[in-house]
């Protein structure tokens, strides 16, 4: 590039510079500070030096639309805000973003946020990340409630203002003495939904459309309790329920393994990642393993979830305990057991809390209180 | 629901599972009834899992829909929406679905007991079997029967069956050719025929006589003439379903 043209704008990154510099006719612009020297060729965007400063409030208009009055969703369905979002507040070129799950948390959480976790809580579960949501005292989230201890573990730590609910439930093991003390009791409002059109909601946003028609949840009091309108098609006559776009504020997925820059593979069933990591506004991801990109380079076609839609990356060996992740380590059936008795009563939920989540600075030290040997005795 | 109930519930359902293709398995005790079915009467079932796994070999008995073994040595690992959108398109024959409350319609509910916004007991919620019950072609219906649990109506349509009889499936849009195939218990064997899509008394389990189950069933219900008696479980399909349930309780 010969000439730069200086644009006045905000800077992407640390959103406190007047100007940057565009690099190709609007579509990349680099960070202007100390950049503006006459010759200097601008080949790559390099991250702003103020990235990872404490950032300016957000400028407000890019901010997720606030529920609208005739919006029946926990979430209203906002394609161009999402695109204007990926715009201006995604990093589009891989630049390492390794953090721990304190600053992870800190920086894109939030009060009252849609959080979704990915997959649910025995199963590849970003639990390092639920455990320091709650340490944080993250309160008002709404939650996409596929899951099982994360959405418990959150449920209990009061830190839940609403879910929208598909599968709250220990399978074999019965009911969620958790989600029924706070439904039951504590009047916990819950929109429902079955798993495919929730992955359907997720894979509307993922696509940038508003919603998406599908044949499932038709005639159900599942779909009358959502609020879903429903239409017939106009080239075949065929009825759909239209599944209005979830947008999740913050999503977490656990993968097995990951470079710096957030490329990530995971091994076995794929749940609703890939939907899920595309339809976020911001994106989290834990991970058992860090690899050099060449890794991830030399089989591409096993890249889940591309750089460009990770905002930071946490290693988290072991961050799906007690629950398993596939191939690594099988679920810690003693833990789950000793965690189940615990929940029957809220005391004991307490005190579970207390012991496994306040109790911890992070997920170090959880992994050191379970025990390095017995984590390793959990080899499949 | 004791041993030997749950025994003659799994025994039967994976006998369904007979010349069958691809099975959707829904947690619990469809998932016994597929393992037992793979190691006897049909051992090239396809088992479809909600969370990605297509045609595992079931040789350990997965805990949950969505864990390692609910794809091990299994012929695909893709995702939930891959797995429904297969299912959308028609390409999965069955599914096995079971619930805390059925009507005679084969309508289901897992979600509350009592009004929605103020249950008596909140349950897991739809999972995947709305959309298995809206999707595949034919679903079958395992439960215990009790009757708190056979209703004249669920207090929550969380999986749509016939909804409210003839015709109404098709009326909310649901795909034509879908609904409730069976509904098999611990006492008795039940179709939908389509004259009134309620449920219908088709065979009784071992042990149990059409006195028994009107007992314990909280709608009226048809049954055929004389209808038949189900076989009771082998010795081979008790051992391996014993050994089946005996190594998930080791695990």
């Amino acid at each position: 590039m010969t000439e730069e043209t200086v644009a006045k704008h905000t800077c992407p990154d640390c959103r406190w510079l007047e100007e940057r510099v565009d690099l190709d006719e609007g579509l990349n612009f680099a960070c202007a500070k100390g950049r503006l020297g006459s010759g200097s060729a601008l080949l790559t965007r390099t991250p702003c030096r103020d990235f990872a400063a404490p950032a300016r409030p957000p400028a407000r208009r890019h901010r997720a639309a606030p529920a609208r009055p005739w919006s029946p969703f926990l979430q209203t369905p906002d394609p161009d805000g999402l695109r204007a979002w990926n715009r201006d507040r995604k990093e589009l070129l891989p630049r390492p973003k390794i953090m721990t799950e304190h600053d992870a948390v800190r920086r894109f959480v939030k009060d009252g946020d849609y959080v979704g976790f990915e997959l649910y809580g025995t199963v590849r579960c970003p639990l390092s990340i639920v455990r320091e949501v709650i340490r944080q005292g993250r309160r008002r989230l709404r939650l996409l409630g596929q899951g099982l201890m994360d959405v418990d573990l959150l449920i209990a730590a009061g830190a839940v203002a609403a879910l929208d609910l598909a599968y709250v439930g220990y399978e074999s093991h019965g009911l969620s003495p958790v989600l029924r003390r706070a439904v039951e009791k504590d009047g916990l409002p819950a929109k429902e939904w079955s798993n495919g059109a929730l992955a359907w909601r997720l894979k509307a946003a993922a696509m940038g459309l508003p919603f998406l028609p599908t044949r499932s949840m038709l005639g159900s009091d599942t779909l009358r309790s959502s609020g879903v309108s429903t239409m017939r098609d106009p080239y075949t006559g065929v009825a759909v329920a239209l599944l209005p776009a979830l947008s999740p504020d913050c999503a977490v997925v656990h993968v097995q393994r990951c470079d710096v820059f957030g490329n990530s593979q995971i091994d076995g069933v794929l749940g609703f990642a890939p939907e899920i990591a595309r339809a976020a506004k911001r994106l989290i991801v834990t991970t058992e393993e860090i690899v050099r990109p060449e890794f991830i380079q030399s089989a591409p076609e096993r890249t889940v979830i591309p750089f460009y839609l990770v905002d930071a990356v946490v290693y988290a060996p072991f961050g799906a305990h007690p629950g398993e992740t596939c191939g690594i380590y099988r679920r810690d059936e003693e833990h789950v057991a000793a965690y189940l008795a615990a929940i029957a009563t809220a005391d004991g939920t307490r005190a579970y809390l207390d012991e496994w989540v306040h109790g911890l600075p992070d997920h170090w030290a959880y992994r050191r209180k379970v025990g390095f040997e017995r984590l390793a005795g959990l080899a499949p | 629901m004791s041993a030997q109930a749950e025994e003659l519930l799994v025994a039967a359902a994976a006998r369904l599972m007979t010349g069958r293709s691809t099975v959707f398995i829904g947690t619990g005790l469809p998932m016994l009834a597929a393992a037992l079915a793979k190691r006897t009467c049909a051992p090239e079932l396809v088992c479809v899992f909600e969370f990605g796994g297509i045609g595992p070999a079931l040789e350990r008995l997965p805990r949950a829909v969505g864990e390692s073994r609910s794809f091990e040595r299994a012929w695909a690992a893709e995702g939930l929406a891959g797995v429904m959108e297969t299912a959308q398109r028609g390409l999965i024959m069955d599914g096995f679905l079971g619930g805390a409350q059925v009507d005679p319609y084969g309508n289901l509910n897992t979600t509350v007991i009592g009004p929605h916004d103020a249950p008596r007991a909140r349950l897991p919620g739809a999972g995947g079997a709305n959309d298995v019950g809206s999707l595949v072609w034919r679903t079958v219906i395992m439960m215990r029967h009790e009757r708190r649990r056979f209703v004249e109506k669920v207090d929550f349509v969380t999986t749509p069956g016939y909804l409210d009889g003839p015709g109404a499936r098709e009326r909310a849009g649901l795909c034509p050719g879908t609904g409730p195939y069976r509904l098999l218990t611990d006492l008795a064997l039940f179709d939908f025929p389509a004259e009134t899509r309620r449920a219908r008394l088709i065979a009784l389990q071992p042990g149990a006589t059409l006195e028994g189950v009107r007992a314990e069933t909280g709608f009226a219900f048809e049954a055929v003439p004389e209808p038949e008696t189900l076989p009771p479980p082998t010795p081979e399909e008790l051992a391996v379903l014993r050994a089946a349930a005996g190594m998930e309780a080791a695990a």
